[in-house]
């Protein structure tokens, strides 16, 4: 199974730029319809993923939608699980499921639950959720592919107020420790946490220090700058890169962008309808 | 039994030794554990295999999960009380619900540790695991049942529980037609009035309060259950049937424990009277032996509570 979006994706030569914002632009069409359909969601933390997806699945990543096992893929493990509608959108757009599955969401018994499950749904590599999980997880990938002697890579998008748990940092301390330069860690750094902004909260910055403390290359970017995204997620480093997307919460509708009430709050109709205009439909 | 006594630990390493040397799949993930969980010949002949993640046990299982999501069959080796604690979400998350590959070994269960306190036993690892959906826990009770158990594990498609005891035992495997089979027991001795369920470290005590019983004559049955999850509800429900009283004794806490699962099998279908023996509380100060003792899994003191539920103390 190929989509049309994958062929154009990556059928002609490498994505171009407004290619990749094109699928962008249409992951987050489909995130907003999906998440008001089922009355559930985390938009803000899709919106702010979204370019990072799309790049990844645009640009970046070497995996085949029509054999999602394929032995050596690139491992992707987006371990802010709660954004899980913006992968799913991603995943169907691509093509490792039917987009129809997208409207099953959070209904009974579908593939599609809350938080991503890798028995359940192609393209997920583990199930994610409580946060702090998907690093240790994407670090022993990274292992492994190294053991292997393959030169595939690990990727692991990280939520900013995530990395308060502290899961997180025993794995940047061992990535960093291994100098694991097949691993890159993305932070979503948004700035904001379900409850207030995360400076408020429990500090992350000077974030890039700490990063670099730890071994690891700290490349600090426009989240949505798609050029600066490829950029920094395939430049090569002697060092384990961390790549902290500066990104606003909600990103593309105006209404939604940078407000912490907006973590999982569910657009109306007409919320959907005004949005959709602002994101070119 | 035999009088020679077995630190498990020494069996796990080689058999997890020999695997290695067969399969490439096989590797080592620890906590600093190297000496503790008996890792030093394993990292000698195969460095590349061996990720020690340091003091760090979240890390440690999802680093499992990883290797796991390549197709290596990591052995998560670490103090029970720690990788069962420390990481238990991530070996709800990661593990279990993701279904992965990892076995997770426990080693020095229960209060092994002795003198070093309630921080260190690890008496709720049982119950802890066995809420988990989808996760066997297998406790080897010897030797040979160490052995048998270790290729089980990497056999097995899924993710498991080991419980591997640094306490030395003795075999409680002779004349068995085999040592350790998922998801069976082994009755190591044959009786009518009162049936001893143990595991681990506590069925060679059974099998001594047994001849304590002899001598008064009340006729004990030994069950060794060395496969928690799944239980082996035939040979139990037999015993209930047979012999109309049920004793458990476990080197953990009752409740959630084999205590907690043999009940709960029974509650439903044959109810007996039962006497549910284990480490019920944060222990005192003192030494394996002592605290065993004091718990009363003693051969003297699961004799008592036998001929206690039976009438004929």
């Amino acid at each position: 199974m190929t989509s049309d979006w994958w062929g154009r994706l990556h059928d002609s030569g490498p994505a171009s730029t407004a290619e990749v914002a094109e699928f962008a632009a249409e992951i987050r069409r489909t995130t907003l319809v999906t998440i008001n359909r089922a009355g559930l969601g985390h938009i803000g933390g899709d919106f702010s993923v979204t370019d990072i997806l799309a790049t990844l699945y645009g640009r970046v990543l070497r995996v085949d939608p029509g054999n999602p096992a394929w032995p050596d893929r690139d491992r992707f493990i987006l371990s802010k699980g709660h954004a899980a509608v913006s992968l799913y959108s991603t995943l169907a757009l691509s093509g490792f499921f039917p987009r129809e599955w997208l409207d099953t969401f959070t209904g009974p018994l579908s593939a599609l639950n809350g938080h991503p499950n890798r028995t359940k749904v192609p393209g997920v590599e583990t199930n994610t959720g409580p946060l702090g999980h998907g690093f240790p997880v994407a670090l022993g990938c990274a292992l492994a592919a190294q053991l292997q002697g393959s030169e595939r890579r690990a990727y692991v998008v990280l939520g900013d107020g995530e990395l308060q748990e502290g899961s997180n940092w025993e794995a940047f301390m061992y990535g960093g420790h291994r100098r694991l330069t097949n691993l890159t860690a993305i932070v979503d750094r948004n700035r904001l946490q379900q409850g207030d902004r995360t400076e408020n909260t429990n500090s992350l910055d000077p974030l890039d220090a700490k990063v670099e403390a730890f071994g690891w290359e700290a490349r600090v970017i426009d989240g949505h700058d798609l050029d600066a995204l490829q950029h920094a997620l395939t430049s090569p480093s002697t060092r384990p890169v961390a790549v902290i997307a500066e990104t606003t919460k909600g990103k593309g509708v105006s209404f939604i962008e940078d407000r912490a009430e907006w973590h999982h709050k569910v657009p109306s109709a007409d919320q959907v309808a005004l949005a959709l205009v602002e994101l070119g439909r | 039994m035999s009088a020679v006594l077995t630190d498990c630990r020494v069996p796990f390493a080689e058999e997890l030794i020999a695997l290695a040397h067969a399969d490439e799949r096989i590797v080592a993930v620890c906590n600093d554990s190297v000496s503790s969980s008996n890792l030093g010949e394993f990292r000698s002949l195969f460095p590349d295999r061996m990720f020690n993640v340091g003091i760090a046990e979240q890390n440690m299982v999802g680093v499992a999960a990883g290797l796991a999501n390549a197709g290596f069959i990591p052995f998560v080796c670490a103090a029970s009380p720690f990788l069962t604690g420390r990481a238990t979400e991530q070996i709800k998350a990661d593990v279990a619900y993701s279904r992965a590959n990892v076995k997770l070994v426990g080693m020095s269960p229960g209060v092994s540790y002795g003198e070093l306190g309630p921080t260190h036993h690890s008496i709720e690892d049982i119950a802890w695991m066995r809420a988990l959906d989808g996760l066997p826990i297998v406790t080897p009770a010897d030797e040979q049942q160490t052995r048998e158990a270790v290729k089980w594990a990497a056999a097995y498609e899924g993710g498991a529980f080991l419980r591997i005891g640094r306490f030395k035992v003795p075999s409680v495997s002779d004349g068995q037609s085999r040592a350790f089979a998922f998801g069976a027991s082994n009755l190591v001795r044959d009786g009518s009035d009162v049936t001893i369920i143990a595991s681990g470290v506590t069925v060679s005590r059974a099998l001594a309060a047994a001849e304590l019983l002899a001598d008064q004559s009340i006729s004990a049955r030994v069950l060794n259950i060395s496969s928690i999850v799944p239980l082996d509800r035939d040979a139990i429900l037999r015993a209930a049937q047979e012999t109309g009283a049920i004793v458990v004794a476990e080197e953990s806490v009752s409740r959630g424990g084999l205590g907690g699962a043999v009940a709960e099998l029974l509650a439903e279908s044959i109810p007996v009277p039962m006497r549910l023996l284990g480490v019920n509380s944060f222990a005192p100060t003192g030494s394996v032996e002592f605290l065993l003792d004091h718990f009363g899994l003693s051969a003297e003191g699961i004799a008592a509570a036998s001929g206690d539920l039976v009438g004929r103390a």
